[in-house]
Formats: C-alpha cells, sequence, structure tokens
C-alpha cells in the first residue's frame, strides 16, 4: 500500500474515484496459504485462471502457457487447487487423503509460514 | 403567491414532496407516516410529478433503494416510523457514511414492543448516532417548512448528509390544522436544481461506491462525518436565514418561547410545545416568569447556543419522550445530553427530567403547569430532590 493520505486528502464516502482501481490494493499479505507448484504436470486447461476471484493466476498468452500466481494480489483462497484437474486425477490414483500441501498435487497449498522452512521457493 | 390550507401534517408533508418533485421516492406504509406516501403515490399517478416510485417490500428495502438512487445522482425522499425505521436500521447508518442527502420524513411512534402505534420519540432516538442531520416539528406547518429546508441542508457541498425531519404521529401527523402552503414554483427556485457531485450514473467517470473500508482508511471517513456534522449548523442556519426571509417564518437552532426574562423554563420537542406555550400563557397571566425552549436541531446538537440561552434560568426542567434504559438515573436521552451540554459550558443551574407520553399517553397542560411548578420549587431551594419523574405514569 502506498502512503497512508489524511481525512481532507481522501474522497468523501469511501467514493474510489479512479476506474480499474483494485490492482492498486495489494491484498497478498492477507494470504495464510500460498498456492505453489507440485510435480502433477499442468495441462494448461485455464480452468484455474478462469476461477480465481482475483485475476491472480498468470498466464504466457503467446504461449498459452500458465505460469504462475500474482503473489501481491492472490489471498490464497485455494479455488484454483480446489477446481485443479491434475488435483483431481492426482487425489483419485492415490491410496490414501492427501493433505493440500502434498507434492505430488500440480497446485499445493503451502501455510505462508511454513513456506521458507519447506523449502520449496 | 402562498395559500392557506386545512392540512394534517402527512398532507403537509406529502405537498412539500410534490412541490419538491423528487426524482426518486421509495417508501413502504406505515402508521402513522401511511398518509404521506399515500398521497404521494396518488400524486405520481395522477401525473403531478415526475418522481420515479418505488414501490418495496420492506423499510430496509425502501432506504436501500433509496442508498442505490442517490448514489445514482438522483434527489431522493422517504417517509417512515418506528418499526420502520427499526427495520431500516442497517441501511440508514449506510446512508449517512456514504454521504447521501436523502431526505426522510419521520413521523414518531412508539417503538414495539408492546406493540403501540402512538407518538413518542423512541425510534428517531434510535437513530441519533447514525450520522443523519434530524429536524424536529412541533406542527404540520413546521413539518413542511423543515422538509422544504431539509432539501438545501443534505443537499449543500459542505454538509451532504442525510436529514430526517420529524413530527409527532397522529397529534400533528393525522390532526387537521391551517397550513400554509407557498407556490411551487417559489419551492422550486428555493430548493433549486441538485447537481450531484459524483454521480454513479456519469458513465464517462466510472467509480465506486461503497467498498471495503478496513484500519487503513475507516476512520478518516468518520473524520470526514464529524466534519459534515460541524460544517452542518452555520449552513442549517444560513438556509433558515434565507427561507424565513422569503417565506416570512422565523426559524433558527431552537425556539425560544418568552425566555429571555423567564426565571424557570421547560424544554420540549415536537407537538408538545404548542401545549407548552398554552401554559406558559396561562402562568405568565398569573405573574410567574416562566418560558420554553423548543428543540428543533437535535442533531447535530447546538450544544452551546442551548446551554447560553438557558443560562439565565434558576431551574431548568427538561421533557423527554422517550426513555434511555439504564442510561444515569434511566433519564430521557434529552435531558441527558442538555445535562452534558450546560456543564460543558459552565452552565450550573439545576436540571430536572420529566419523562412523558411513552406510547402516545396524553399530555395535559395541567401536567406541563406541575413541571412549572415543580421547577419554583427547585428553583427557590436550589436543591434536585428528584432529578426524574415518569410524568402520570400509574402507581
Amino acid at each position: 500500500m502506498s502512503e497512508l493520505k489524511g481525512w481532507k486528502e481522501i474522497p468523501i464516502g469511501g467514493m474510489i474515484l479512479e476506474a480499474g482501481n483494485a490492482e492498486e490494493y495489494d491484498t497478498g499479505d492477507w494470504r495464510a496459504f500460498r498456492p505453489v507448484f507440485g510435480e502433477g504436470e499442468c495441462i494448461n486447461c485455464f480452468q484455474c485462471w478462469l476461477y480465481c476471484p482475483d485475476s491472480s493466476i498468470l498466464v504466457d498468452v503467446e504461449n498459452e502457457e500458465m505460469v504462475g500466481f500474482d503473489l501481491e494480489h492472490c489471498k490464497g483462497c485455494g479455488i484454483c487447487a480446489s477446481v485443479c484437474p491434475v488435483n483431481a486425477r492426482v487425489r483419485k490414483k492415490a491410496d490414501e487423503e492427501l493433505e493440500r500441501n502434498d507434492p505430488r498435487l500440480c497446485i499445493r497449498m503451502i501455510e505462508e509460514g511454513k513456506f521458507q522452512e519447506a523449502g520449496d521457493e | 403567491m402562498s395559500k392557506f390550507q386545512a392540512l394534517d401534517g402527512n398532507a403537509a408533508v406529502a405537498t412539500a414532496m410534490r412541490q419538491i418533485n423528487p426524482d426518486v421516492v421509495a417508501a413502504y406504509p406505515i402508521t402513522p407516516q401511511t398518509a404521506t406516501v399515500q398521497t404521494f403515490s396518488e400524486y405520481v399517478n395522477d401525473g403531478l410529478v415526475d418522481t420515479e416510485f418505488v414501490t418495496v417490500e420492506s423499510e430496509h428495502s425502501a432506504m436501500s433503494a433509496c442508498v442505490g438512487a442517490s448514489a445514482a445522482g438522483a434527489r431522493v425522499m422517504t417517509a417512515t416510523a418506528a418499526n420502520g425505521l427499526a427495520l431500516m436500521w442497517e441501511i440508514v447508518y449506510i446512508a449517512a457514511s456514504t454521504r447521501l442527502p436523502i431526505v426522510m420524513s419521520l413521523v414518531n411512534r412508539a417503538l414495539s414492543g408492546p406493540i403501540n402505534i402512538h407518538p413518542d420519540h423512541s425510534d428517531v432516538m434510535g437513530i441519533r448516532d447514525s450520522g443523519w442531520i434530524i429536524l424536529m416539528s412541533e406542527n404540520g406547518q413546521e413539518a413542511y417548512d423543515n422538509i422544504i429546508q431539509a432539501m438545501r441542508i443534505g443537499e449543500h457541498a459542505d454538509v451532504l448528509l442525510p436529514v430526517a425531519v420529524c413530527q409527532d404521529g397522529f397529534i400533528t401527523g393525522h390532526g387537521l390544522e391551517r397550513v400554509e402552503i407557498y407556490d411551487d414554483a417559489d419551492v422550486q427556485d428555493f430548493i433549486g436544481t441538485y447537481e450531484p457531485q459524483w454521480p454513479l450514473l456519469d458513465l464517462d467517470n466510472p467509480k465506486t461506491y461503497g467498498p471495503l473500508d478496513f484500519y487503513d482508511y475507516y476512520y478518516e471517513h468518520k473524520r470526514q462525518q464529524i466534519e459534515a456534522m460541524e460544517n452542518a449548523t452555520p449552513v442549517i442556519l444560513d438556509v433558515a436565514k434565507e427561507f424565513n426571509e422569503r417565506f416570512d417564518r422565523d426559524y433558527g437552532l431552537f425556539e425560544a418561547y418568552r425566555l429571555d426574562d423567564a426565571d424557570v423554563a421547560v424544554v420540549v420537542a415536537n407537538s408538545t410545545a404548542g401545549t407548552a406555550k398554552t401554559v406558559v400563557d396561562q402562568l405568565r397571566d398569573e405573574g410567574l416568569k416562566v418560558g420554553m425552549l423548543k428543540i428543533r436541531l437535535f442533531r447535530p446538537f447546538p450544544a452551546e447556543e442551548l446551554a447560553q440561552a438557558l443560562s439565565h434560568l434558576d431551574a431548568l426542567a427538561v421533557m423527554d419522550r422517550s426513555v434511555s434504559f439504564g442510561a444515569m438515573h434511566n433519564a430521557g436521552p434529552l435531558y441527558l445530553e442538555l445535562l452534558a451540554a450546560l456543564a460543558a459550558h459552565g452552565v450550573d443551574i439545576p436540571v430536572t427530567d420529566y419523562v412523558y407520553g411513552l406510547g402516545g399517553r396524553d399530555i395535559l397542560p395541567a401536567e406541563i403547569e406541575r413541571v412549572f411548578r415543580d421547577a419554583f420549587d427547585v428553583a427557590e431551594t436550589g436543591e434536585v430532590e428528584r432529578k426524574v419523574t415518569y410524568l402520570s405514569v400509574r402507581e
């Protein structure tokens, strides 16, 4: 967030007078869980891109590839991981219930606090 | 040329609404306000106004529609009472904090329960901290005049707050009286054209109303609301001055009746002021120096001006048509606020509170006379034996 303004400097009533301003609001620091690529190979189906409520799935348009996550805006809701069909396939094949941070998944959700610890960067 | 008409308070307000010709009215019928919107809906049906009349399924929806329409840039009015206002409550705050100059006629009625349709001020006291400007009216004429002034007050660029105009249900809401109705053209000329600064329907300049507002900016927006309230008092006086000159009236922040040389006085709001004036005249005829102060502006509360106007008294009695359960001395809100105002401005006079008229219990001249005679006793001793009296409640 840029420098905070005083009450005389901002529009009244909570109005936002510029369109397309959501990008300026860094919601990434709300995140408790971080989406991370796992071993499951991405098939570029773009389901995650379609469902992400924060437009935080980064796509290489030219090569039609899902390339990562916009961590400045991703709130860590995990919808990407929930709708990922590769995740579904990995879960079905496994004989056990998988944790949401299982390395076999395509999109894993790792606790922010444990991220460094896990050494997954 | 203005003309005199026999109208009840609801019809007087409906007439003001016809003359104002708002862009949008969203309302739901509730006694004792029903006659206002019912009459106004006939004006819509008869093509006397250009208003989009939104019939809604509840008061919560009525105020929500008002918020949406006002944000869009429309001039918006509504009316309600008691439980209707209570159902609106959530959106009442949103209207104020979003800084939308909606004007609401509030025909005061006791809040349930037990269920009751008759007047007291428990409904309006529920929104005293909501950020609305609140004007009180003694009779239909004042309700009519206040509604017209409310448009100018709320829409003023330094204010931009919603305004509630109160009058007592049935007593004035349904009481037929002689009301001076001004020329339609004069009313239109007085209120002028509303030019919203940030209309949502200005598609070339898209904007956001009502976004998430956390610990980083919510407080700054509250500070702005405080500033708007600060600004409102001089605006209300300016608008009143212009109104007085144009329509030959005498509005201010409050009305002082035979108060200047009074030894004791009562403070009242709404219709009881009419009864109190009669009692003041009677007691004056007996040679007793009594006076009355009628609250016109309850929010913002003109504390300093009130303290100044009451400072010369030997004793003061406040008449509260509602009670603040569990507050200091289980007193009424008007007393509590006045007590604080007097103390804050160094006025050290004995003050007593008289809670009266709850649920529409009649207030008679003899009872107000008793309040004055009690005040003389207090003035004589300088001692307040009984801080709060629940007037005319049966033991």
